[in-house]
């Protein structure tokens, strides 16, 4: 018995050892290789940062179309998905009733469980029937992609928003009824304005989810050498796509440290969303247990 | 009082669920037809080779069940020395940093681990164990890694629940943290273990990036852990579709077919059982 007891320990401190040393290592390894090359250089290469920006010339060797491709992508993917999402959640956390919960909750947990490259397929078939019915020019391109990363981010923003709302005490619904609000006037101004903290940092969540994600893009429109976004209807180019190909096909040095210097920026953004998501999530929390003391 | 419920937002989960029920019809329908018109081609038979016309990929479906299972041995038992460290075994102030760094390996990007994998990993493994360094082994290793953070959530949530729920119990029957947690909180935590592993296997089996980045591609069945091998996500993210019709294009609708049912039957099982907890 008490041998169980030091075998689970050296279990344990053993990965939490393996963990640390496996994640710390690529992390500071990717700092060491692509700190060098995080500067301004990196996003307008040898063009004025005035003038990439503005797109008066084009940037040959930096990240810069990858950046705004990558914005103007995420944005495209949240005008897509905020409203049915929040909607969703809504409904499931307020108006549903028990089957309806039910049914339509294990509809957003199979959704989640759909492999990204899947989705990515599903953008790719359903272009090719669009081709063969009403749309023979159609191809793949910002506005498929950003369709399809929107279905892959509504299980995210659906269950956080249903659980921000759900986490809110019982006696603000009651409160608000012995004060003669109708359900709905009770949803509209007690519950969601109470839970919007929580709602931004599921849209936050998503944000992220949406602008890491590779397997669907490059299967819908994400290509190597696009330039800036065109618009809704052309192909584009893309942070971690960009990160993808350099990894197989970099022909020199320089680009290998550009790279590195992407595929750093990728992951400090990354942090940076999910650290605000939490700000908003635990503000949602503390405002309550303020109120409580 | 309930019954006024509001249109709009009805008409929006109704709408979700619909796209879940068109996505899903529509990769399903497009596999099955992929298999019906094509028994020529034999898609589920071991042999690729489009020159003799040939698509076979039983080695791709063997590559992801080895890949995911192997991944998900070592992740899930890292994932449940973390929990128990964080449930009793080590201080409080550890079971802190174990959540942060958590919550930031949950926000790596992973093509960022890939990425950074293919030039740090794969040397490694090349000059100590020969071959090319893109294999089984270094796949796995970094699949393993990626799938920790979402089990750890997973399983912390129910053993750090059924802990408080037991500690004032168990610590005035005389047991130490210790002993609490291998013989309270451990054996009740059962269900959500196996959950944790299931959602596992589901993200495992699902991911895309890191065997196309990282397991070296070859289609062919693979012997040792230093053998290249392509999975089915990888053979989708690597065909490019030019002959749409043709066997390479049935032959990614088949295992995109395959993935989605896998996966749906592996949400509905976690499901399942999460919900069986609860009850």
């Amino acid at each position: 018995m008490k041998a169980r007891e030091i075998f689970l320990s050296i279990i344990s401190w053993l990965s939490l050892a393996i963990i640390l040393l496996g994640v710390s290592s690529l992390v500071v390894f990717l700092f060491m290789r692509g700190a060098g090359s995080l500067n301004a250089n990196l996003f307008f290469g040898n063009t004025p940062a005035f003038d990439a920006i503005f797109a008066l010339k084009p940037v040959w060797s930096g990240i810069w179309p990858a950046v705004a491709g990558s914005l103007l992508l995420l944005l495209v993917t949240m005008i897509i998905a905020i409203i049915p999402g929040i909607s969703c959640g809504v409904y499931l956390a307020c108006f549903a009733s028990v089957r309806e919960k039910n049914y339509i909750s294990t509809c957003v947990d199979v959704l989640a469980g759909i492999p990204s490259i899947v989705m990515g397929l599903f953008g790719l078939e359903l272009i090719i029937v669009l081709r063969k019915t009403f749309l023979p020019q159609g191809n793949t391109c910002l506005l498929l992609a950003a369709f399809c990363l929107a279905i892959l981010v509504l299980p995210t923003l659906i269950v956080s928003v249903r659980s921000s709302i759900e986490a809110l005490p019982s006696r603000l619904t009651l409160t608000a009824n012995a004060l003669g609000m109708s359900h709905s006037q009770c949803v509209k101004n007690v519950l969601i304005p109470i839970a919007m903290p929580g709602i931004l940092g599921g849209v936050i969540l998503s944000m992220g989810r949406a602008m890491e994600d590779t397997a669907v893009i490059m299967l819908t429109g994400a290509v190597a050498n696009a330039g800036l976004p065109a618009g809704l209807g052309a192909k584009f180019e893309a942070l971690p796509f960009r990160i993808y190909y350099t990894a197989a096909q970099y022909t020199s040095q320089e680009e290998l440290a550009r790279g590195f210097g992407t595929a750093l920026l990728l992951l400090l953004c990354s942090w940076a969303l999910i650290l605000l998501a939490r700000i908003f999530q635990a503000h949602l929390t503390r405002k309550w247990e303020g109120v409580k003391s | 009082m309930r019954n006024n419920k509001p249109v709009i937002l009805r008409g929006c989960a109704v709408c979700v669920a619909a796209i879940l029920g068109t996505v899903t019809a529509f990769i399903l329908y497009s596999g099955i037809e992929a298999l019906t018109q094509s028994s020529r081609l034999a898609l589920f038979g071991s042999v690729w080779s489009p020159a003799s016309g040939k698509f076979g990929i039983l080695a791709m479906i063997q590559a992801s069940i080895l890949l995911a299972l192997s991944a998900l041995t070592l992740g899930w038992v890292l994932s449940l020395g973390l929990c128990c460290l964080m449930n009793g075994l080590a201080p409080k102030f550890i079971a802190k940093i174990i959540m942060l760094v958590i919550n930031m390996m949950a926000a790596i990007p992973t093509v960022v681990y890939g990425f950074a994998a293919v030039f740090l990993l794969v040397p490694v493994i090349r000059d100590a164990l020969g071959g090319t360094g893109f294999c089984w082994l270094t796949a796995g290793m970094l699949l393993a890694l990626q799938g920790v953070p979402a089990m750890t959530i997973i399983m912390n949530g129910a053993m750090s629940q059924i802990s408080r729920e037991s500690k004032l119990t168990s610590q005035s029957l005389g047991f130490t943290n210790v002993q609490h947690l291998t013989h309270v909180v451990m054996p009740l935590s059962g269900k959500a273990m196996i959950s944790a592993a299931i959602i596992g296997l589901g993200r495992a089996v699902g991911d895309a990036l890191l065997p196309t980045m990282l397991a070296g591609n070859a289609i062919r069945f693979a012997h040792s852990p230093v053998d290249s091998m392509r999975t089915l996500t990888a053979h989708i993210s690597l065909v490019l579709s030019s002959d749409i019709g043709g066997g390479e294009h049935l032959s990614l609708l088949l295992a995109g077919a395959l993935l989605l049912t896998f996966c749906a039957i592996v949400s509905l099982a976690a499901r399942h059982l999460i919900r069986g907890k609860n009850s």
